[in-house]
């Protein structure tokens, strides 16, 4: 992975309906924040588009802990699209 | 400390309850809470549950809801275990094991466990039904309910 760029992961129907289950992305000048990331992965492609329409019911984890929409976004971090969780 | 494991095989709970009480007799009591898959979903029959996570993430959240649990009971061990993979139903999914000197803190913990493991650890169970198709199952509102009876906020 080059300078600004970050891991994206995605589960469950999320990876499904986007056909990917991870992918390295090029962090774009101005995509600092979970929410800038989500609409600029929804405009990517029709798959993603697809999948993130769903909205408030797709979460995220920056680092591997939640994340909420107005987290922020580095170079090198780990960021992943799920649904709310169903164990036990 | 607690036990924290993601596992394919199935959940063997007297094995863990003797790992969890080896070499120890200060504990007076273990609640227990051990999850199977039911053989139906909305009133309709099921062949299998498949069960995903987000390596690295569930050990993570599973380690924080235990050192959570450890931090308002004296508890003198606790074992967190899921499975993933593909159950069939009767099949054991999730153990929650809390020991404590006395048995309101073992109670309590378990519930407590069991109630945020459901709500914070990355997992995901997908339905197989007998008619073929397949869907994913959907948060409760009643999980988010259950956890927020602890006073801290699902996130």
């Amino acid at each position: 992975m080059s300078g600004a760029g970050i891991k994206v992961l995605y589960f469950a129907w999320l990876r499904e309906k986007i056909g990917v289950a991870e992918e390295d992305i090029e962090l774009a000048p101005g995509i600092a924040t979970v929410a800038a990331l989500t609409e600029w992965l929804s405009a990517s492609s029709p798959r993603h588009e697809a999948a993130f329409a769903a909205g408030k019911t797709v979460r995220c984890a920056v680092n591997q802990d939640f994340a909420a929409p107005d987290a922020p976004i580095r170079a090198g971090d780990e960021v992943a699209f799920f649904p709310p969780v169903t164990g036990g | 400390m607690a036990t924290i494991r993601v596992q394919t095989e199935a959940i063997d709970i007297g094995a863990e309850t003797a790992a969890l009480t080896a070499g120890r007799a200060d504990i007076g009591g273990i609640g227990s809470f051990l999850g199977t898959v039911r053989d139906t979903a909305g009133g309709r029959k099921i062949t299998a549950m498949s069960l995903e996570h987000y390596p690295g993430m569930t050990e993570r959240s599973l380690a924080a809801i235990a050192a959570e649990a450890e931090a308002r009971w004296p508890l003198l061990g606790c074992t967190l275990i899921h499975r993933v993979g593909r159950l069939l139903p009767g099949e054991t999914i999730v153990l929650v094991l809390a020991a404590s000197p006395h048995r309101h803190a073992a109670l309590e913990a378990t519930a407590f466990l069991i109630d945020f493991l459901k709500t914070k650890a990355p997992f995901w169970k997908k339905e197989s039904f007998v008619e073929g198709d397949e869907e994913w199952v959907s948060a409760r509102d009643a999980d988010d309910s259950a956890a927020a009876r602890w006073d801290i906020a699902a996130r």
